[in-house]
């Protein structure tokens, strides 16, 4: 029959491609990341204990699953009408009901023990070593590091996927949707605490490899922790629904040795500290066109096109606001256009950053202004 | 009881004189149900249409031009919240409940009919103003059924203009509806019940609707204060769950509110809701056992009363859908323990129903088949809540594609499989014609094995971690190739099970001229719904005399009856015993 054949071809389909996938991933080098068909227990003691409790209650279901439905198609086959049985008229028994409640309790408390206790190690926040302040945009991640002692480092990691492989006019890359422009980096073996918070709405920061999950609330800051026994870059996803690009916003952290932690922290200090400095110096034409470039590259491009054609974005050559007023050409490079695609890039550019992409789109791709705009004139846009 | 003497005498009874009275304008219950039942299962249709779309999406990405990430938020939300609210509690109360209670308990009709038709034509209006969103600029809201604040009134989600103001409107109206018509089938089932049904002689059926009406009338005021106070903070600027943020580079004027009281809200009715669905199914479900099973329920008393005890827990247990949004340990443990403990008393429905089998004279006729699809897929997903119900677990888990596979499993297939063994059961009352069982069979086994084809495959993408609401997951390295593969075969499997409703759609139309003429009682049921004088019954259901009841509804298989049941009105002679506990009352 048409619909049986429809039927069982469906119904093969799954089994089969799932058996397949076990074959695969036995097949796979031993050193194969993905984990084909169970859940990563992840490179924490946490993510281990958690991993272990699911086994158990997974083992739990089996054997309730096996029980029931063993009982329901004994009855089903053995029963049935054509069988021509004369049914039993029992109806109640109070120490079988008294039974079925009680065990079903026992086993729950015996998940509840072992559960509780991971439970309380998950919000054990006690000696961290140190914290960083997580912040959900729309839709991005923002990281900063607090640092008691020195200059506090913050950076924002966005998608770095180009439009091209999303809509499939290039290749998609290995890490496609996965990776960033900065991910977080953290020293291994570290208790480190994560306060995770939004600025615009409701985010979810998870990295499953490092047993972390928390919801990122305007208006609340949480607290979640993760101590990474191994090295390597761990890739998370926004896991809270958050508006039309919320598939678009990953988590990229790289767990390094401490000593290449503490390497990177003094060079992004000592970055922090320059730019600090160039805020006061006044630059020449082709420092801001030189710098403008690489702002350009890294923040505008995958909107307004390498050579400022225009695409998701509307084109920087010719623009009548990069050709326009200098306030203006701030006032969206800085705030925004609300409503639009066009982001607020005052949080997320230096000023010095903000000044030489200013002057390189008011100066490139045929635009002739002739016009500087050094970092003070963007400290006193912003000033207001 | 007074009240029943007097409905005896009441022999003028406002017969309906024209087609517009009687057929639209109705206050019978029976044509308010049908009205219901028909409303609930065409968007039914349009939200099985709009899974079709993501499904395409997810396992042929790259494939559709028309589906946007924007677009299919719009999809994901709009179908959920269709099939919650408009599908599956409008088809059991509004549905079920408004045809069954009455019948059910002995009475004429509901208590207050004319109310009980504004209840609909209030539904219907509902339902208006949620689809107009397809049709307003910027189309229909794309935050999720659970549209959580900030997000669901600001720029960036779909349908913030437009589409969220309508849901919001749509789910008030919706609510005013159900109110109306809940407090009749309370007030019915309290004060309508005829001679002799005394409380512990109801089907389990009426247990099931009463139980979960009494949930909707408590549960549904929480969802009706957030979708005000929602509306107010985007129309009139209040800051009820806004705090003070920027929205893609805007500083808005709100101030000082908190998202999580949302959360809270929505949850505080969210999780009662999931039993508004399942209560009625569950006692619908074991009344279908019994009579095809042709022998009394198991443990009658206690599934009274676990149905009472799930009802009351389902109101402590809210906050385990927000583990992750932050909570001291102690609630998570607490919020952990009485979830589980809700366990309990539900495994206990299940052994019983188990036991209603053992031993029994098993018929398996198209209901029946429903009603056991209906325990595995409820047992399936009952476990799957072991894992999500503690706090632990749950971390790797909630916002993945387990969760998704858990609820449509436990309040999306199993509910929907004992509509259909009602569907079935009932349709010859309804109609008076027998509905084909060579079709209803084919329709059993593709949506049964389908069901499991489709979700199956999704626990193992919510192990590796593929989260919800994501508009692409294919090309990411968290879903190995294989898993990619089976993910398109979810969607293969979806759209033959989308497609095989239409079996089932062609069978009742079909059934309703060309179906064999059903006999009087088909099943050899003993409620008292299988015992009016004229079947379909007539406006007022009994003629001039009601019904009494001398036994409960179980009497199957009485040794010494001349059938292997006795109706609920058979008065009680020596020779015929009940199996009822404690004998003949």
């Amino acid at each position: 029959m048409f619909l049986k054949a429809k039927r069982l071809t469906a119904l093969a389909l799954g089994p089969v491609l799932m058996l397949l996938g076990l074959y695969s991933a036995s097949t796979a080098a031993a050193d194969a990341k993905v984990n084909e068909i169970n859940m990563p227990p992840g490179v924490t003691n946490v993510g281990q204990s958690i991993f272990d409790l699911h086994m158990t209650i997974f083992w739990i279901c089996v054997i309730i699953g096996v029980l029931v439905f063993g009982v329901m198609f004994y009855s089903i086959y053995y029963h049935r009408k054509s069988r021509g049985v004369t049914p039993a008229t029992f109806h109640e028994s109070t120490k079988v009901e008294i039974a079925w409640t009680v065990v079903p309790f026992f086993i729950l408390i015996a998940m509840a023990v072992p559960a509780t206790s991971t439970l309380l190690e998950i919000y054990d926040f006690e000696d961290a070593e140190m914290d960083v302040l997580i912040t959900g945009y729309q839709w991005k991640w923002k990281y900063e590091y607090i640092n008691e002692d020195g200059e506090n480092v913050a950076f924002f990691s966005n998608l770095r996927t180009p439009q091209s492989e999303i809509y499939n006019t290039a290749d998609k890359g290995e890490h496609y949707l996965l990776e960033v422009d900065e991910p977080l980096v953290i020293p291994v073996d570290t208790k480190v605490r994560f306060l995770v918070t939004a600025n615009d709405v409701i985010h979810a920061w998870w990295v499953p490899e490092l047993a972390v999950k928390k919801d990122a609330i305007p208006g609340f800051i949480n607290e979640t922790w993760t101590q990474a026994t191994e090295e390597g870059v761990y890739r998370g996803q926004c896991a809270e629904l958050c508006g039309k690009d919320h598939g678009f916003m990953p988590v990229v952290v790289n767990v390094v040795s401490k000593q290449e932690y503490a390497e990177w922290m003094a060079a992004k200090q000592a970055e922090a500290a320059e730019i600090k400095q160039l805020m006061a110096q006044t630059f020449s034409m082709d420092e801001l066109m030189e710098r403008g470039k690489g702002v350009y590259d890294r923040s505008c491009a995958a909107c307004h096109g390498a050579n400022g054609e225009g695409g998701l974005g509307k084109a920087i050559a010719d623009s009548p606001i990069a050709t326009g007023d200098m306030a203006g050409h701030l006032e969206v490079g800085i705030n925004g256009v609300p409503g639009t695609a066009m982001q607020a890039f005052g949080g997320q550019l230096n000023d010095v950053d903000m000044a030489a992409v200013i002057t390189y789109q008011r100066n490139a791709f045929g635009n002739n202004m002739g016009d500087m705009v050094q970092p003070i004139d963007v400290f006193n846009h912003k000033k207001g | 009881m007074q009240h029943t003497a007097l409905a005896d005498q009441t022999l003028e009874l406002h017969d309906p004189r024209s087609f517009v009275t009687k057929y639209i304008w109705s206050q019978d219950h029976k044509v308010i149900a049908i009205q219901y039942g028909l409303t609930a299962v065409f968007v039914g249709l349009v939200a099985l249409a709009l899974s079709a779309l993501m499904r395409l999406q997810l396992g042929f990405p790259d494939t559709f031009d028309f589906i946007t990430p924007g677009a299919y938020l719009q999809f994901v939300t709009m179908h959920g919240m269709i099939m919650v609210i408009y599908l599956l509690t409008a088809l059991l109360l509004g549905g079920f409940g408004n045809y069954l209670i009455p019948l059910m308990v002995g009475a004429r009709d509901m208590v207050f009919p004319y109310m009980n038709m504004l209840s609909f034509w209030v539904y219907l209006l509902s339902v208006l103003i949620l689809l107009a969103s397809f049709f307003v600029p910027g189309g229909p809201t794309g935050a999720g059924w659970t549209l959580y604040p900030p997000q669901a009134i600001l720029e960036g989600t779909p349908g913030v203009d437009w589409g969220i103001v309508l849901m919001l409107v749509s789910l008030a109206v919706f609510i005013v509806a159900f109110t109306m018509g809940g407090l009749n089938y309370v007030t019915t089932v309290l004060q309508a019940r005829t001679r002799g049904m005394t409380l512990m002689r109801m089907p389990l059926t009426i247990w099931g609707i009463f139980t979960a009406t009494i949930l909707g009338l408590l549960a549904f005021p929480a969802l009706l204060v957030s979708a005000i106070m929602m509306l107010l903070d985007k129309l009139a600027g209040t800051s009820f769950f806004m705090p003070a943020l920027v929205s893609l580079g805007e500083s808005l004027e709100y101030t000082g509110g908190s998202p999580v009281l949302f959360q809270h809200l929505f949850w505080f009715f969210g999780h009662p809701e999931v039993y508004i669905v399942a209560l009625p199914a569950f006692g619908m479900v074991s009344d279908v056992l019994a009579c095809h099973a042709r022998k009394n329920i198991f443990g009658y008393r206690m599934m009274v009363w676990a149905i009472v005890f799930i009802g009351a827990l389902s109101f402590v247990v809210w906050a385990h859908h927000m583990y992750v949004s932050g909570m001291h340990p102690a609630f998570g443990f607490f919020f952990a323990t009485t979830t589980l403990i809700i366990a309990v008393p539900t495994a206990i429905k299940v052994y019983n129903w188990v036991l209603t089998l053992w031993r029994g004279n098993i018929h398996l006729r198209v209901p029946m088949l429903f009603a056991i699809g209906f325990i595995f897929t409820f047992v399936h997903g009952g476990l799957t809540g072991l894992f999500l119900g503690n706090v632990t677990i749950d971390l790797p888990l909630s916002d993945t594609y387990f969760v998704v596979a858990h609820f449509h499993m436990v309040m999306g297939v199993s509910p929907i499989m004992v509509l259909f063994a009602a569907i079935y059961h009932w349709y010859p009352l309804m109609t008076g014609r027998m509905l084909n069982e060579g079709l209803g069979k084919a329709h059993f086994w593709l949506t049964f094995l389908g069901t499991y084809a489709i979700y199956l495959p999704m626990h193992y993408l919510g192990f590796l971690g593929v989260p919800r609401r994501y508009f692409a997951i294919s090309g990411t390295e968290f879903i190995p190739e294989s898993a990619m593969s089976l993910n398109a075969s979810i969607t293969v499997s979806a759209l033959i099970v989308g497609a095989s409703q239409l079996l089932f759609l062609v069978n009742v139309f079909w059934s309703l001229r060309h179906g064999e003429r059903a006999p009087r009682n088909p099943w050899g049921a003993t409620s008292l719904e299988w015992q009016t004088p004229d079947v379909p019954p007539h406006h007022g259901n009994w003629g001039p005399q009601l019904p009494a009841v001398y036994r409960w509804a179980y009497d199957y298989s009485v040794p010494g009856a001349d059938q292997d049941f006795i109706p609920q009105n058979h008065p009680v002679s020596d020779d015929e015993r009940s199996n009822a506990p404690g004998g003949p009352a």
